[in-house]
């Protein structure tokens, strides 16, 4: 996918992942405010609006913590990462093939049980996760509260609160990300149960995957994908893309521009 | 399923293996996945959530009654968009006017320079009766009108009320055998078909989203506003007294929408029900509570991001375009323009349809930018001489009906025209990247033209023969 108006935007030109101390993704269901913690993050005026598919292709930024500069990728939001639509692989195939560093997901607190879904899809992809419960400000408005150190405990990662629209939580969050980026923190994802017939037949399969691909980290989702007949994993699998994911740099990124984020919106 | 031949020998027996369990598995594989997914989330949201037992009087559910209301939310929405074209009329005339009166006389006071200078008579007239006019109306007839529109659009992008406009156009898109994410993606084309067939890449059916692609251009981008706006206010508003007219010039922009809309809706179901045939699918919109509007950013998104940036896009094709026009206006053959001599040419067959030839060489000129055809038209029937005097709507109209023969039908006709003819250059390379596919982007392109061509061929052709015009 490439620009349709212009080609230089200066949000993605000349920046690669060498540039950078990490990349970090950044996902989430669709009017989780993905966007507003991605601009109080990278201080881009990324254009936010409030309905699916705003952005149908990835927005690009930076952030820096302690002297050190990150790469933020914003993601499209998606409820899921199982189906086929266009923004739902592009989200997913950055999380699988561009091997983020961290990837936050941002959460509704209004109505967490939802979200989690995708919480639990993302940590089958990567144990490299922060989850960022948004929207607290309206949670407390409806009354609702969430124990965020329980929550951590059963997710197995980092659970920060924020209210992204005023700012507050997000430099708890940036640096919880920055722990996971840089190794402070070792994470233990949580993995769905997958009953008997469905679980026995991923784990004969995650040997076989592990002796394809070494050092995968994610051999275990590959096969629930296999099993689910996915024809780009089964491509990556017969190409080697995904055997050489581990050396692999990170797909060139293709240019994206700021302001199509913005005219997508309109 | 066949196996890959080339592939390497472990790889074939992981792929053979999970195709046997996959198999084993049965249907519904991913149904099973997804239950179990829901049943770990509902635990984990259940040990750490907790609902406060008040249930607090809800306001969202309330509005969303009457928004959504099968009733209330269509004619709600219809009046919504009309009062932001109100607002947008009435703030407009004068501002623009100004703006016009101001940059029309930088350039007299530039062309005095120049002359004073001992520039010869082309140099001077080249760059500022030229190139510079061009961008002076392209900033006078777009800049005012946007600065109303997009931020009432955005505030109510950012109220929460555009995935309602789906929820209310559902049905409608369902009928015509589209997709209820359309309304959406319709909605983006309101401020930029290209953005908006980027957009469709949200619907997820190949079928559903060529069809959303195909039919965005129905819905006027903001390149188009001023068009409608003028028309209507000096057209079709006029001989209402002031108080009523920008009412009635809101009503006609509004009618010219609906229009466009009924297009959209009638071309998605004859393309799924001829070459785009099948099902429409389902999906699921999540309607967002209506969240309070950030002032500070819809200024600043509506004004920096989009104002200026659909403003510099006007300019950068204004300029060239004033250029062009000037030349045509100036480079004569036997003691004629070129610009006369393509008008006249154009002549008979514009008349088929209640255009004139003026109006077809704006509408060629602007295949780069939608925006460049007021100027265009502007720079051409107001010709060579000097025009910073008078600029007042009055005068406009007495030069388009009394010099040039305008009347309601080519006023109407042209609204229609612009409403429906062919994408501009941007949209038709963005067509392209988005299919890949010549056919698909020459039927997006060429399609709307026919049909732009043929409603205003019937139209003129009933209002001769029925003695209106």
């Amino acid at each position: 996918m490439s620009c349709a108006t212009c080609d230089t935007c200066g949000v993605t030109d000349g920046i690669d992942r060498e540039h950078f101390d990490g990349v970090v993704a950044l996902a989430g269901n669709p009017n989780t405010g993905k966007s507003t913690v991605f601009n109080a993050l990278t201080g881009l005026r990324q254009h936010t609006g409030n309905w699916p598919g705003k952005t149908v292709a990835r927005a690009e930024g930076r952030f820096t913590h302690e002297n050190k500069t990150y790469k933020l990728v914003d993601l499209p939001g998606t409820y899921s990462l199982l189906s086929g639509s266009e923004d739902e692989q592009i989200a997913r195939d950055f999380i699988l093939f561009g091997q983020p560093d961290c990837t936050i997901v941002v959460a509704d607190a209004t109505c967490l049980e939802r979200n989690l879904n995708l919480v639990l899809q993302v940590l089958e992809i990567s144990d490299r996760v922060v989850v960022c419960v948004n929207l607290m400000d309206e949670a407390k408005r409806k009354g609702i509260t969430i124990d965020a150190q329980r929550l951590e405990n059963d997710l197995g990662v980092p659970v920060v609160k924020t209210t992204a629209r005023s700012g507050r939580g997000l430099s708890q969050l940036v640096s919880k990300v920055t722990d996971v980026v840089e190794g402070r923190c070792q994470t233990r994802p949580h993995l769905v149960d997958l009953g008997d017939g469905v679980g026995d037949a991923v784990s004969r399969l995650v040997p076989m995957i592990q002796e394809v691909a070494p050092g995968l980290p994610n051999a275990r989702w590959v096969a629930m994908r296999l099993l689910d007949g996915d024809w780009r994993v089964r491509e990556a699998l017969m190409n080697g893309e995904l055997s050489e994911i581990t050396q692999r740099q990170q797909a060139p990124t293709e240019s994206f521009s700021k302001k199509m984020a913005m005219e997508g919106s309109q | 399923m066949k196996l890959d031949g080339y592939a390497p020998r472990p790889v074939a027996d992981l792929l053979d293996q999970a195709q046997q369990a996959r198999q084993a598995l049965g249907e519904g594989f991913r149904d099973r996945v997804v239950e179990s997914i829901y049943k770990d989330a509902t635990a984990i949201a259940g040990r750490s959530v907790q609902r406060g037992g008040r249930r607090k009087f809800d306001l969202d559910l309330l509005v969303d009654k009457v928004v959504l209301s099968p009733i209330l939310g269509l004619p709600l929405m219809i009046a919504l968009l009309g009062l932001i074209f109100w607002a947008t009329i009435v703030g407009t005339n004068y501002p623009s006017q100004m703006i016009a009166t101001g940059l029309f006389w930088v350039e007299a006071q530039g062309s005095a320079l120049f002359d004073a200078l001992g520039a010869p008579w082309w140099l001077t007239g080249f760059i500022w009766h030229g190139t510079y006019r061009g961008l002076a109306w392209v900033v006078a007839v777009m800049l005012p009108p946007m600065m109303i529109f997009f931020p009432c659009f955005t505030i109510l992008e950012d109220l929460g009320y555009l995935p309602r406009v789906a929820f209310n156009l559902d049905w409608l898109f369902k009928k015509a055998g589209g997709h209820g994410k359309q309304a959406l993606t319709m909605s983006m084309g309101f401020g930029c078909n290209a953005a908006g067939v980027i957009a469709c890449r949200v619907i997820d059916s190949p079928r559903e989203r060529l069809i959303a692609i195909l039919t965005n251009n129905f819905v006027p981008c903001n390149g188009r506003y001023p068009t409608l706006i003028m028309i209507a206010v000096l057209f079709v508003a006029t001989g209402f007294s002031p108080g009523v007219a920008s009412a009635v010039a809101a009503g006609a922009v509004l009618t010219i929408v609906v229009i466009g809309v009924i297009t959209t809706l009638i071309v998605s179901a004859v393309l799924s029900r001829t070459v785009l045939k099948g099902e429409a699918s389902a999906f699921t919109l999540e309607l967002p509570s209506y969240r309070r509007p950030n002032i500070g950013r819809i200024i600043y998104t509506s004004l920096i991001d989009r104002t200026f940036f659909v403003l510099m896009r006007a300019i950068t094709t204004a300029i060239p375009a004033g250029a062009v026009i000037w030349l045509l206006g100036n480079i004569t053959a036997g003691g004629i323009p070129l610009a006369t001599h393509v008008s006249q040419f154009l002549d008979p067959f514009a008349h088929l349809f209640g255009l004139d030839g003026v109006i077809l060489l704006a509408y060629i000129i602007a295949i780069p930018a939608n925006e460049i055809v007021v100027p265009t038209m502007l720079m051409v029937y107001l010709g060579t001489g000097m025009m910073t005097e008078d600029i007042s709507q009055d005068s406009l109209r007495q030069v388009l009906v009394e010099q040039h023969g305008w009347t309601m039908l080519t006023a109407i006709n042209l609204m229609l025209f612009s409403l429906l003819h062919n994408p501009c250059a941007t949209t038709i390379i963005t067509m392209w990247k988005e299919t890949r596919s010549l056919r698909w982007t020459t039927l997006g392109a060429v399609g709307p033209l026919f049909i732009a061509f043929a409603v205003t061929f019937v139209v003129a052709q009933a209002a001769r023969l029925l003695g209106w015009a």
